[in-house]
Formats: C-alpha cells, sequence, structure tokens
C-alpha cells in the first residue's frame, strides 16, 4: 500500500523534521514497515552526504563494531585521495552517518569510490538534500535520528509496506538519484516495465542498489534534468514512458513535483495556502499538520504538478 | 542500543485494529439531540459512540465535531436518523448505511457512502475517487468535485455533482441516475448496462457503449426536482447519456456451448 506525503514552504523555512514526522505518523497503518524522509535544509557550498556502513536487520558479528569502524576509517581515507576535503563525519546511529565535505569534482566518481567500501550505500549526496530512512515508523526514526527541529524549506517522505522487495534500509524510500545531487523521489505504486527502464538506465552508466522499481524514477527524471528539461517537462514525459500504477513525489533543490499515472489508481490529497502547499495519500496526514479547517482536493489522472520556491 | 543479534522492530503488528474499544460516552444529550466532540477518539470509538446514541439511547440527531479526517467513519448505520459531521471524513466513510440523513460540511476521501441502500447524504466540499460505489438507493449529493471512477459499478438511487467528475465515471453502472454539473474526464459512463447520466459540462471522451439519450420531459421533471429539493444552482442545459445496449449479449451462446445445443 504504503503512503507518502510532501511539504513544501512557499518562502520561510521552518521545522520540516517535525512537520514530515506528524504526517508520517498519521499514515503509519499505510506502511509500519519503514519510514523515510528526503528533507531540504539550507543551501550550502559543501557536499552533505548520507551514508550507511550496514543495514539495520544484518547479523551482528563479534567484530561488528570494529568491522564498521575500520569501514569509516576507510571511508574517510578515500574522501580524503579523491580530493574531498572533510568538514566533519558524524555517527548518527550505530550504522548511518553524515559527512560534510568540501568537494568540487564529479558527484558519480565519488560515490563510486565510496560505495566501493564493503557495506557502505551512498543514501544521498548535495548541497541541501538529505536523506535519512530507517526500519519502524516514523517517531522511532525521527527519535533515532534526532530529525525534531530539523530546519528547511521543503520535505517528502514516506512509509513503506513492503511487497515487492525485502524490509532493509536499501529498500526504503526515498530514493536518491543516484548520482545526481539533491534529486529524490518517493513512490506509491508498481511500475510494470521497470526492468525495461532499469536496463536502459543501466546501459547509461547508472547504478541501482535496490529491487525497488521506484529506484529507476528518480535517474529516469534527473537524467533529462541533467539534458536540460524541466522538472515538470519532465514528470509530464514520465506519464507516457513508465508504464504501471503510481502517484509519485520529485523534489529537487527548489521544487517539488507530484504526478499521477493516468488510472488514478494511487490517492492523493493536496492542500495549498499562501504559506505552503502540503499533499498526503491521505487527509489525515494534512490535519496531522493544520489545525483549523481546510479545503483540500484530489488531483485528477493524468496530472502533473509542481512548486517552485 | 544492542549490538548483538539483530535490531528489534518495536511496532504493533496488530496495526490499528481495537479489539478492546468500549463506548466512550462523551455526548452532551439534550432530549434528542446528542453532540459530541471526535477529536481525540479513535475510528471505533468514534463508531461506538454513534452506534450507543442510536441504536441502544434512541437518539435521532447526532452532530459529530472534528471529525478529522479519520476512516470508516458512521459506517453501518441502520436507521432513519439525523448526523451531522462537522470536519472532513478520511476513506470509507458512512458505507453501507440504510435510512440515515447525512451533513458532512466539510470534504471526504474514496469510497464514501459505498453500498449505501436508502437515506440522503449532502457533502459540501469536495470528494475522492470511488465515491458511492456499488450505490443501490438513496440521494447523494456532493457540492464539490469529485474524483475518477465515482459510481463504479451503480445500482440505484441518485447521485449530484456540484463540480467536475474524474475519469471513467459512472463505470459499468447498472441503474439509477448521476447528475454532474462541471466536466466529466474520459470514458463516461463506460460499459453501462443502464440508467441515465445528466452531464452540464463538457464530456471528454464517452465510454464504450455509452451513447447520447433523448431529452424527455421526464428528465426536466426530475433535474428541476432535484436541484430544488438540495438548493444548488442549475446549469442552464444538460446533455443526456444512456446505454446503448450494443454489449448486450447475454443470452448469446459461446461457441463451444453452440455445439453442445445442436
Amino acid at each position: 500500500m504504503c503512503g507518502i506525503a510532501g511539504i513544501i514552504h512557499r518562502d520561510a523555512a521552518a521545522d520540516i523534521g517535525t512537520e514530515m514526522t506528524r504526517m508520517l505518523q498519521s499514515m503509519k497503518h499505510r506502511g509500519p514497515d519503514s519510514s523515510g524522509y528526503a528533507l531540504f535544509g539550507p543551501q550550502s557550498d559543501m557536499v552533505v552526504i548520507r551514508f550507511k556502513l550496514a543495514d539495520a536487520n544484518d547479523r551482528r558479528g563479534f567484530d561488528f563494531k570494529e568491522r564498521l569502524e575500520r569501514h569509516r576509517q576507510e571511508v574517510e581515507t578515500r574522501l580524503s585521495k579523491i580530493g574531498a576535503s572533510i568538514d566533519r563525519v558524524e555517527r548518527e546511529t550505530e550504522y548511518a552517518y553524515r559527512a560534510k565535505v568540501r568537494y568540487e569534482g564529479d558527484l558519480k566518481a565519488l560515490a563510486d569510490y565510496l560505495e566501493d567500501v564493503p557495506g557502505c550505500e551512498v543514501l544521498s549526496m548535495g548541497h541541501s538534500l538529505e536523506i535519512v530512512k530507517d526500519l519502524g515508523d516514523a517517531n522511532e526514526v525521527s527519535d533515532l535520528y534526532r530529525l525534531g527541529g530539523f530546519e528547511g524549506t521543503h520535505a517528502i517522505g514516506h512509509v513503506r509496506m513492503a511487497t515487492e522487495s525485502d524490509v532493509d534500509i536499501s529498500g526504503a524510500h526515498p530514493y536518491w538519484a543516484y548520482p545526481f545531487s539533491d534529486v529524490a523521489v518517493v513512490h506509491n505504486g508498481q511500475l510494470t516495465n521497470y526492468f525495461h527502464w532499469r536496463r536502459r538506465l543501466e546501459r547509461s552508466g547508472h547504478r541501482f542498489q535496490s529491487e525497488c522499481d521506484s529506484e529507476i524514477i528518480a535517474v529516469y527524471l534527473a537524467e533529462k534534468m541533467a539534458d536540460g528539461v524541466g522538472l515538470e517537462d519532465a514528470m509530464h514525459q514520465s506519464l507516457e514512458e513508465l508504464d504501471g500504477v503510481f502517484t509519485y513525489m520529485a523534489v529537487t533543490s527548489d521544487s517539488l513535483g507530484v504526478a499521477k499515472d493516468e488510472m488514478a489508481a494511487k490517492p492523493l490529497v493536496l492542500f495549498e495556502s499562501d504559506d505552503l502547499v502540503a499533499m498526503a495519500s491521505e487527509e489525515i496526514a494534512i490535519r496531522a499538520l493544520i489545525d483549523h479547517e481546510i479545503d483540500t482536493y484530489d488531483p485528477y489522472e493524468g496530472q502533473v504538478l509542481a512548486w517552485t520556491r | 542500543m544492542d549490538t548483538v543479534g539483530e535490531r528489534r522492530i518495536t511496532y504493533d503488528a496488530r496495526g490499528l485494529a481495537e479489539p478492546n474499544a468500549e463506548v466512550p460516552h462523551v455526548s452532551e444529550i439534550d432530549g434528542g439531540r446528542a453532540v459530541f466532540d471526535a477529536a481525540d477518539l479513535t475510528t471505533r470509538q468514534i463508531n461506538l459512540e454513534l452506534r450507543s446514541l442510536i441504536y441502544e439511547q434512541g437518539i435521532r440527531d447526532v452532530t459529530v465535531r472534528n471529525p478529522g479526517a479519520k476512516h470508516s467513519i458512521g459506517v453501518g448505520i441502520l436507521q432513519r436518523c439525523k448526523i451531522r459531521y462537522e470536519g472532513s471524513l478520511g476513506y470509507f466513510g458512512l458505507g453501507v448505511i440504510d435510512g440515515p440523513e447525512i451533513v458532512v460540511t466539510g470534504r471526504v476521501g474514496w469510497s464514501v457512502c459505498e453500498n449505501m441502500m436508502s437515506g440522503v447524504v449532502v457533502i459540501e466540499k469536495n470528494a475522492g475517487s470511488l465515491t458511492g460505489a456499488a450505490i443501490r438507493g438513496g440521494d447523494l449529493v456532493v457540492k464539490g468535485g469529485v474524483g475518477a471512477r465515482t459510481w463504479i459499478d451503480q445500482k440505484g438511487g441518485t447521485i449530484m455533482v456540484g463540480g467536475n467528475a474524474g475519469s471513467m465515471t459512472g463505470f459499468m453502472m447498472q441503474r439509477g441516475r448521476q447528475i454532474i454539473c462541471g466536466d466529466v474526464g474520459d470514458g463516461l459512463g463506460d460499459s453501462m448496462y443502464d440508467g441515465t447520466l445528466y452531464v452540464a459540462g463538457k464530456v471528454k471522451s464517452l465510454g464504450i457503449d455509452c451513447v447520447p439519450g433523448e431529452w424527455t420531459d421526464a428528465d426536466t421533471e426530475l433535474i428541476e426536482r432535484k436541484f430544488r429539493m438540495y438548493g444548488l444552482d442549475k446549469p442552464d442545459s444538460f446533455q443526456k447519456f444512456v446505454c446503448g445496449k450494443q454489449l448486450y449479449n447475454y443470452d448469446n451462446l459461446e461457441p463451444s456451448e453452440k455445439k453442445l445445443v445442436i
């Protein structure tokens, strides 16, 4: 089933960590397996990297801690070798890390080099994007990663009921458009031409970490945007080229878009005000955010909407 | 956190089921009327409170404040009574009802009034997809717009929409009437068996075997009466659509069956 949510503030920044947690927690019944966030904090000239060195349900051997520590040191060594000067590397949880580095080079070269470290998966890279995802409901993940008080401008989130791939962090949404800076996607639905697009994108050199169909949407859109197509146009093209049932949200450093397939098979409720736009699979998530009476509506089939700050 | 062994998943796998819920008895009762605030109640508590008021205490006029877009509210009410929801309902609200007169001041999510048997439901704002699925009787009035596949499998009753409707409206409808004041998406009345559709706005495309129908005085009378009843603004003119009956081949035998008969 899965639940997705998105919020974009038109002008000011806000505590999007708390806001997104409230939205996702109210939709816990749509997916209790894992919860994920793609949060856009203040724009930085440094690159923020979120990565993990093990999965939440990996077996812990006797040398688990030492192995992770060794791999973390290897990541730092590799960052220095490729020419990224480390501002800081913080351990967020037992196995998840957040690094801030000064780096001007090619992100793909950097991401590939880091992922070559055993167990390492880069969850996100960008100048403002940070992806946080883990097993459990939104409150658990938010507590674990201390997301309350995360100041930012826009965010998307996902609660997952795993149907097609494993319950682990690699299979959790949102997906970063590896290796494109500051692009992420959450998706509710199934793509029926997944393998077609996965092979096509793999032929142009992209890597896919999971078996999850949603992962290709992010790369598909980011590749088009890298060729100069705008987010909204790229999403319009996706309605023709991606087959299946879906409602997905895509975010870039300054915009948030949502697309619904031709069958309108997956729900979405939308609320727009002068200050913010909020949307979710269920109205209950928007109500968790806004305490007064509001007018909401469902976008129609084949509709693409995008907001830019 | 324990670093030996797998990380424990701590969520409650029973989901939102509340097998032990009890009637909260939070209503303010004044004569034959009752009011309660649903903001802090769970879905099951709200439904238990409603049932207790209507069935056990014999109250026939209930107001529910702050339903907060919770799902499955007010289902299975089989009694003539008045219920007013001050706020929005989530998915699967007001399903399988028989008799009540209901007003929702907010909007409703997917599958509202599924399998409604009789009564009146007036929704002041928008409704989601699958509105009035398999409805068998009564009047369902949505003053705003509705989503896709509205009244799929309609078997009776009258439905009115003040705004626009999405794709596949009236899919497989078998009886009943739909009056839509705004525009309609693709595939209107696709595979319908019978019944009548009235559309005031533009129709993006007609579904298979849905054809324009001939306007009669009975149509004029119905439209005027319904708009008068619910105090809606009546558009100047409507187009009428009915089933073309080209897909009617119930009595035709399959090739393999023909051999058996011969």
